[in-house]
């Protein structure tokens, strides 16, 4: 089977919400929408206290061509433009809407029927990215990178391949999963419509074999839509970083940054992100919804919701049985490269696939000890770095030493542990100086 | 609750890994040996191992305490106990005690502790100290008691102490010219049992064995160390005795003799001064075990495994240097077209 070749870990997978079905979560009374919730410029708010919004309506504009427009998630009045702190754990601007009803833009196609390319043969590639672009969509991943920049690769390269990350290799996390299992159409159909939009006509769906349900249900509904494989991988962490995962499936190595995936011919996009871009290309429905997993050992009922944007996860929290007593850390996304939170009245938004709630023991640090050099983290490393050494020369603040060792091509997945602390400060150090460089 | 959160950085989850647990672990993995050295030679090899560790744990807790001041005591890391066995197992059952102390404290005290404890030292301590207390004490280093003794006697060097022909000493006086294959009294069987003379943990080539098996299973270690040290020994003195039958002995008594076991499993294998990839380590088994065959053969000392890996030791730094894991996206086919001219 294959996997990535170099490093790689496997943490517990605790899926613990896999047969849990998708459950449309209520709506808020309050919704909450930071306007930077992508990687770019932040988006620049359209709307002032008091005007009532629609369902799907614009409520900030992109600010920029790397940036992304937000769309209301609730119909209502919007009660102010504040701040809020976010899942970065930092105050953003953000604006507050107050819930009345549930009024969806008329545009917007509520339907559940399936529509393919091939009942939509007038879509242009310019359409697709047109269409993606102002329905806000970004990578659902975690990175939240403006996917409609994604689909427009710079001039001269080529790409060969779509692929379609849907490993999933972050424990807990099962939001993916059950999206394949119940809208596995509608994702292949996205997957369609991301091959048309940079005129490729092969793409692989990457799943680790750890949801074997999936691989079998996508690989039979996937006969019906020619040049789409689904690549059974071998589970490993962090099979879903992007560079592992063109290596796994297609055998190609990305070279060492700034290049883009591309450069191997390969557009990556996430799983849920293709169902979001099935959803503004053929229902005309921006992103203002996704599914989150809440969990966590101690939670009551793990469960994958259906969640809008804005919505606070203390309401999501509440709905799994309320926050344990002995919760200790609350963290945004995976436990391999989420985000601890600062408290629950974090909103949901694009890139948050999850919501894990540890307890007390879980979150406990363990104290630190000399470094043995067992050497385990050079194994473990999946991009041939040496976590042992950058993390002594950042301890040291040898800069010059810490770039000549490539920091800065680490991914920051975690697979080398406690190291990563001092080597993600000596990374954004050397990033710093590398830009300082670069600008004279 | 929400003023009691943790806020830390990712990852959140630990693989449970630590110090101690691998510590332990090669402490575990060397109990059979060190039964079966109980077995063979009786209370002499308790009481030299008890005093090592002792010794051992009480330097590692005194100069970590009143010397380096260490903020939390080391000593229960494992690692003092661990060297303290592995230090045993490298004397004789019947060496005086007062010598093991002062094996102990060149092992913690210069070795270790100097160069600023756990991690840091860039020799094996246990193995430092026994070529310290080899230099120093040579007669007592080198007689060792008859196997065999009923339990919990303690072997009288006057008395008992008459095999001074190892299979390792044999060897060398057949390569000499002064003795011939024949004089090999051990037969096979007895040396992988351990039914032969030699240090405390190094007779039984099975309970070794079994050790390693356990360490590989809980990937402790990897197998590239000891595979390549018992590999690079086969067929380099499998080479020189095909090329001499009558000269050289047969790989196979290399294999099982002296410490080579013991070296190539527990004392090459150490984290600290071996080096950190693959191809570091397997460069450093070869040369280990290449070093160890020309010590045996051609240098002073019967048995060359315990200066083959200090020497080797002495090169794991630059072996880290030079052996880098294989950086990602380095390979030349997706060099972007037209980028290199």
């Amino acid at each position: 089977m294959k996997t990535f070749k170099i490093g790689g870990v496997h943490p517990a997978e605790n899926k613990l919400s896999a047969a849990e079905p998708i459950k449309v979560a209520e709506l808020p009374k309050v919704a909450v929408f930071p306007v930077s919730q992508h990687i770019g410029a932040p988006a620049k708010p359209v709307v002032q206290k008091g005007d009532k919004v629609k369902v799907g309506q614009v409520i900030a504009e992109a600010g920029g061509f790397v940036s992304a427009p937000i769309h209301s998630s609730v119909s209502g009045t919007v009660l102010k433009v504040d701040t809020v702190i976010d899942a970065s754990g930092y105050k953003k601007p953000a604006i507050y809407i107050t819930v009345e009803g549930d009024e969806w833009e008329p545009t917007i196609d509520r339907s559940t029927d399936l529509v393919t390319l091939a009942d939509r043969p007038e879509l242009t590639p310019k359409d697709i990215i047109n269409k993606v672009q102002v329905a806000g969509i970004v990578g659902m991943g975690g990175a939240c990178f403006p996917c409609h920049v994604k689909l427009s690769p710079p001039p001269g390269s080529k790409p060969e391949w779509v692929i379609i990350n849907a490993v999933e290799c972050e424990p807990y996390l099962t939001a993916d999963h059950r999206l394949m299992l119940e809208h596995a159409d509608e994702i292949l159909v996205g997957v369609t419509l991301l091959m048309k939009a940079v005129s490729v006509n092969k793409a692989f769906i990457g799943i680790e074999n750890n949801k074997p349900d999936a691989i079998s249900l996508m690989t039979e509904k996937a006969k019906a839509y020619p040049g789409i494989e689904v690549v059974p991988l071998k589970v490993k962490y962090p099979q879903g970083g992007e560079k592992q995962l063109i290596d796994a499936v297609v055998g190609r190595q990305v070279p060492a940054p700034p290049a883009l995936p591309v450069s191997v011919g390969a557009i990556l996009q996430n799983v849920g992100t293709a169902f979001a871009i099935y959803e503004a290309v053929m229902k005309n429905k921006p992103l203002f919804e996704r599914v989150v997993t809440v969990t966590g050992k101690s939670l009551a009922h793990p469960t994958n919701f259906l969640a809008r944007m804005g919505t606070p996860m203390s309401q999501l929290i509440d709905a799994c049985g309320g926050l344990p007593a002995d919760t200790g850390k609350i963290i945004g996304g995976g436990p391999m490269m989420g985000k601890a939170l600062l408290n629950t009245e974090v909103p949901i938004c694009k890139g948050s696939s999850g919501v894990l709630i540890m307890n007390d023991k879980e979150s406990k640090r363990g104290e630190v000890e000399n470094c043995i050099r067992c050497g385990k983290c050079v194994g473990a490393c999946p991009m041939g770095l040496e976590p042992y050494l950058l993390s002594a020369l950042s301890e040291r603040h040898d800069w010059e030493a810490c770039e000549k060792e490539d920091i800065p091509s680490c991914i920051e997945c975690g697979s080398c542990r406690p190291l990563l602390d001092l080597i993600r400060m000596g990374k954004s150090t050397v990033m710093g100086i590398i830009r300082q460089r670069n600008a004279k | 609750m929400a003023n009691k959160l943790t806020i830390s950085l990712s990852p959140h989850v630990h693989g449970g890994d630590s110090v101690k647990k691998n510590m332990y672990g090669v402490c575990l993995a060397l109990l059979p040996a060190l039964l079966c050295s109980f077995y063979f030679f009786g209370l002499g090899a308790i009481a030299v191992t008890a005093v090592s560790v002792a010794s051992c744990v009480f330097f590692e807790w005194v100069i970590g305490k009143y010397l380096l001041h260490l903020g939390r005591p080391t000593v229960t890391d494992g690692s003092a106990i661990l060297t303290g066995l592995l230090l045993a197992f490298n004397l004789p059952a019947n060496i005086p005690l007062w010598i093991v102390v002062i094996g102990a404290l060149f092992a913690i005290g210069v070795v270790k502790m100097t160069f600023g404890g756990l991690g840091c030292n860039l020799f094996n301590p246990a193995l430092a100290g026994r070529a310290f207390l080899l230099i120093s004490f040579p007669v007592q280093m080198t007689t060792w008691p008859t196997p065999g003794l009923p339990f919990l006697t303690i072997a009288d060097t006057a008395v008992d102490g008459q095999t001074g022909a190892t299979p390792l000493a044999v060897m060398k006086l057949i390569a000499k010219g002064d003795a011939t294959m024949n004089d090999l009294g051990d037969s096979i069987t007895d040396m992988l049992l351990g039914n032969t003379g030699g240090c405390i943990g190094e007779v039984c080539a099975l309970a070794l064995i079994i050790g390693l098996i356990y360490m590989l299973a809980k990937r402790i270690i990897t197998w590239h160390i000891p595979v390549s040290i018992l590999l690079t020994v086969f067929v380099f003195a499998g080479l020189m005795h095909l090329a001499n039958p009558s000269t050289y002995v047969a790989p196979q008594y290399h294999l099982l003799s002296g410490g080579l076991l013991l070296g190539a499993i527990f004392m090459a294998t150490d984290y600290v001064t071996s080096p950190m990839t693959a191809k570091g380590q397997i460069i450093y088994g070869v040369a280990i075990g290449l070093l160890t065959v020309v010590i045996r053969t051609w240098g002073a000392y019967p048995e060359g495994m315990s200066f083959a890996i200090l020497i080797m030791n002495a090169f794991t730094p630059l072996i880290n240097n030079y052996c880098k894991p294989k950086r990602f996206g380095e390979r030349p086919a997706v060099v972007k077209e037209g980028g290199k001219k």
